[in-house]
């Protein structure tokens, strides 16, 4: 259950709206059923009394969508931003996405977001989703409520949560959190302990089903190029669709090359993705790596850090030694 | 009408498959994708299939030609195969009618002879849905669950599985089933479709009519200012498009390879900033006038287009998969008014 | 490719066409992997010269693609040779500490530990990626680097899992 309600939330925004710190407030807007929650800029008070929202579906990290609306006014924005969103918050800002002048961030506490897919697999016909404290009481169409653990329904990414601390706000409301002792790592390790065929398989039965959406892509806070290489005409690997195996690898190994030492881990791939390709897992092995191979370093845990890849030691492992690396640590 | 005992459906794919590919969804790591039925696949109960079926027709990427050089010589290729028969089973009402869809499009005139060739090899075993999802809307389109197009119409009662033959195909394959299946009275159906459309009418988007839209509504809503706060969290990607058992935009593109050229096609997506790019560049330079495109693509154009009929189906599939939750059914209640609360 | 062996170095290393044997294709020749080595202009390419000029021998096989720097290489250009045919890829660059932008192979060292350890991640054999830093002076390094890993190369056959088969046509 979400420490603050959504009236606190409400009454916030509304006194920085009435007192001008801010225009306009970018929150989650309330959908047909309990899940589809959109993002949504609201201009007013009323406005947010009539359609925003707060709770377990509230996903959705808002800090990419900084970067447009800030070019929008002189104005500033009001951002309510997760733990999670303020290390993508900072990222940005290290990259200068975004003028930090233009935002009011407010640092909410989250107790960890529900995965609606998780529920399907145990109800179908979902008409509403109310939270109970740990549990979750699902309202279905034909078979009344369901009764289910919140934690077991937890998206995968919030069960390995890095961290519910806020590392960038200008107010926090509710309570700070600590940086947690994660076992994200796990899912990585137990891959590189399998053998080469296996993993080889792994990967072929998990990216084949990729339909190149591209969704992981543009709800990627580090994925913030102006025109991707995979959009540009000129750059020779521009592609619509996944003709082949090779194209779909080619696409995940490049994206996630591109935002390895920059991916803070937000897991926004994998909620996103339509198909369920555990994308994080590739994101997930760079950082491992990042970690054991030139020491711990957490993208957009402080704002100007130079990120592993645009730095070097003398002493650097070698590549021939990195792949060995792998079979110890399995 | 003719039935067969659920425990037998074993039996049933197997005769079928006997002379045609058979492809039936079941269930897979993360949710159901129709797969070749071969012993051992059994048939998902899972309401649809992640991807529509509109792949059996329409595939995501297909090779149309190649053309390979030899010094000054160009030879041109056919890549073409020809098509053996398949059925596809258990197919929803939602998409059987995406297929009328599609065939607005590729088989008026000029024939798009791809398409063509695997549309006349495949027939559809449908399946009436006693169980419809929340998202479900197909009742919008004037689309009945309880009873659905294709060639043969199955229903699931009381432990029998009910086929009825629509067309001639149709009744030639239950004719070839007749040993395994046995006569049935169609009262239990009269039942069943009364039960499914009385639950259609209770679903929490049955209310949502297409009464503001269709042919000549183009002025009326392309310079709607909604279509900007709409599109407003619209991240630009095509999960909506490429999950849709009716998008039929594609690209043709060729592709290099070590000794001549592949010219394929494959889907596109009016999502895209590259979508229907030319010379002078692309047409719909910001994502609103993407967005606007695809929503009146479904809603105006095509029904402009082709006599009426809407290509949306109300599948629900753009519904549960965009990321951001923007989808037909609230730009319908957005755009439509007061028709639609 | 000129089949002197003058430097007892290779001798030991070279690639008999009789290792591959086991590699036979329907037409009864010795499977030769393809093999593709982006070249530092500043160092390797030159050492690649320098074993030409001493006549040491590398397999043909080996296609060499000049790069002013090896941070000039892209983790996709790795990514393309592969989906173009090649069984096996490898960058050589100067030798750390001595980049003729100062720091370039540096930046290389980083990014190709992540990139092949990220291959081998997925399953692709990690055998036939390979970073060799090679100066201008070591023209029987580079020989014999390339000999040894188009024998490793051999020994794993075709590339399968990052071909593009497409490409064949």
């Amino acid at each position: 259950m979400q420490e603050l309600t959504r009236d606190a939330l409400l009454a916030r925004a509304a006194e920085l709206l009435e007192n001008g710190t801010v225009d306009r407030v970018l929150g989650w807007k309330r959908g047909e059923f309990a899940y589809d929650v959109t993002p949504a800029v609201f201009k007013s008070a009323d406005e947010m009394k009539e359609s925003f929202v707060w709770g377990d579906f509230c996903g959705a990290n808002f800090s990419k969508y900084l970067i447009a609306e800030t070019k929008k006014s002189e104005n500033k924005v009001l951002a309510f931003l997760k733990p999670c969103d303020t290390y993508s918050f900072n990222q940005l800002l290290t990259e200068h996405r975004f003028d930090r002048e233009k935002v009011y961030a407010i640092g909410i506490p989250c107790d960890g977001m529900v995965d609606i897919a998780k529920i399907r697999e145990k109800a179908d016909g979902i008409a509403s989703v109310d939270t109970n404290g740990d549990k979750l009481i699902v309202h279905t169409l034909f078979d009344g409520d369901v009764t289910l653990d919140r934690a077991e329904m937890l998206a995968e990414r919030c069960t390995v949560c890095k961290s519910k601390k806020h590392v960038a706000y200008d107010e926090l409301l509710g309570e700070e959190g600590d940086v947690v002792d994660s076992a994200r790592f796990d899912e990585v390790a137990k891959i590189e302990a399998m053998t080469p065929d296996e993993r080889f398989a792994f990967w072929q039965g998990e990216l084949s089903r990729c339909i190149r959406c591209n969704a992981c892509r543009d709800v990627c806070p580090a994925c913030t190029c102006e025109k991707c290489v995979f959009n540009n005409p000129n750059s020779g690997v521009e592609n619509k669709s996944p003709a082949n195996s090779f194209e779909e690898q080619m696409f995940h190994i490049i994206r996630a090359f591109h935002v390895a030492g920059r991916c803070t881990d937000c897991g926004e791939c994998s909620r996103v993705c339509p198909q369920h390709i555990p994308l994080h897992l590739l994101n997930r092995k760079f950082i491992k790596d990042i970690d054991s191979f030139y020491g711990e370093y957490q993208a957009g845990a402080e704002v100007g850090s130079r990120a592993p890849h645009i730095n070097y030691t003398e002493g650097d492992i070698e590549p021939s030694d990195a792949v060995k690396r792998g079979d110890e640590n399995a | 009408m003719r039935k067969l005992a659920i425990t037998k459906l074993n039996d049933l794919f197997a005769a079928i498959a006997e002379s045609e590919k058979l492809y039936i969804p079941v269930d897979g790591k993360t949710g159901a994708n129709y797969e070749l039925w071969a012993e051992g696949k059994t048939l998902s109960d899972a309401l649809n299939t992640v991807r529509s079926p509109k792949d059996f027709f329409f595939p995501q990427t297909e090779d149309m030609m190649a053309f390979k050089t030899e010094g000054k010589k160009i030879e041109i290729i056919d890549t073409r195969e020809e098509c053996e028969d398949f059925v596809i089973f258990g197919v929803r009402a939602c998409d059987v009618r995406s297929f009328a869809v599609l065939d607005n499009v590729f088989l008026s005139d000029p024939v798009d002879s791809y398409y063509k060739n695997r549309r006349d090899h495949g027939l559809i075993m449908s399946m009436a849905c006693t169980r419809p999802a929340e998202t479900c809307f197909c009742k919008t389109f004037g689309i009945d669950a309880a009873d659905p197009e294709g060639d043969i119409v199955c229903w699931r009662v009381q432990g029998f599985l009910y086929m009825d033959a629509k067309t001639e195909k149709g009744a030639a394959l239950l004719d070839k089933l007749a040993s395994i299946t046995e006569e049935a009275d169609s009262d239990v159906i009269a039942e069943e479709k009364a039960l499914i459309r009385a639950r259609m009418e209770k679903l929490p988007l049955a209310s949502l009519t297409t009464d503001a839209f269709g042919p000549g509504k183009t002025d009326t809503f392309f310079d709607s200012p909604e279509w900007k706060s709409l599109s407003e969290s619209c991240l630009g990607c095509g999960t909506c498009t490429f999950v849709c058992p009716t998008c039929q935009c594609y690209d043709i593109r060729d592709f290099k390879t070590n000794n001549g050229v592949i010219r394929y096609r494959c889907w596109d997506s009016c999502m895209y900033s590259e979508f229907t790019k030319m010379s002078a560049g692309q047409p719909r330079l910001t994502q609103v006038e993407r967005f606007r495109q695809r929503f009146m693509h479904k809603l105006v154009y095509y029904p402009e287009r082709y006599n009426g009929l809407y290509s949306c189906v109300g599948c629900g599939r753009c519904l549960a998969k965009c990321p951001i939750q923007m989808n037909i059914a609230k730009v319908m209640k957005t755009l439509g008014g007061k028709a639609n609360d | 490719m000129h089949e002197i062996n003058s430097n007892e170095f290779i001798s030991k290393e070279k690639v008999s066409t009789e290792t591959f044997s086991a590699e036979i294709n329907s037409e009864n020749k010795p499977y030769k992997p393809l093999i593709v080595a982006f070249c530092c202009n500043w160092c390797s390419y030159a050492g690649a010269d320098l074993a030409g000029n001493n006549r040491l021998s590398y397999p043909a096989d080996v296609k060499i693609i000049r790069v002013p720097c090896s941070c000039r290489v892209n983790p996709m250009f790795i990514l393309r040779a592969f989906q173009r045919g090649a069984d096996g890829v490898i960058l050589c660059g100067c030798h750390p500490g001595d980049c003729h932008y100062t720091s370039g192979n540096y930046y290389t060292r980083r990014r190709m530990a992540l990139l092949f350890s990220m291959l081998d991640y997925l399953g692709i054999e990690r055998e036939r990626t390979r970073v060799e830093w090679v100066s201008a002076a070591e023209g029987a390094k580079f020989a014999a680097t390339m000999n040894d890993f188009a024998e490793k190369v051999a020994a794993l056959g075709e590339n399968k899992r990052l071909e593009d088969l497409r490409c064949k046509n």
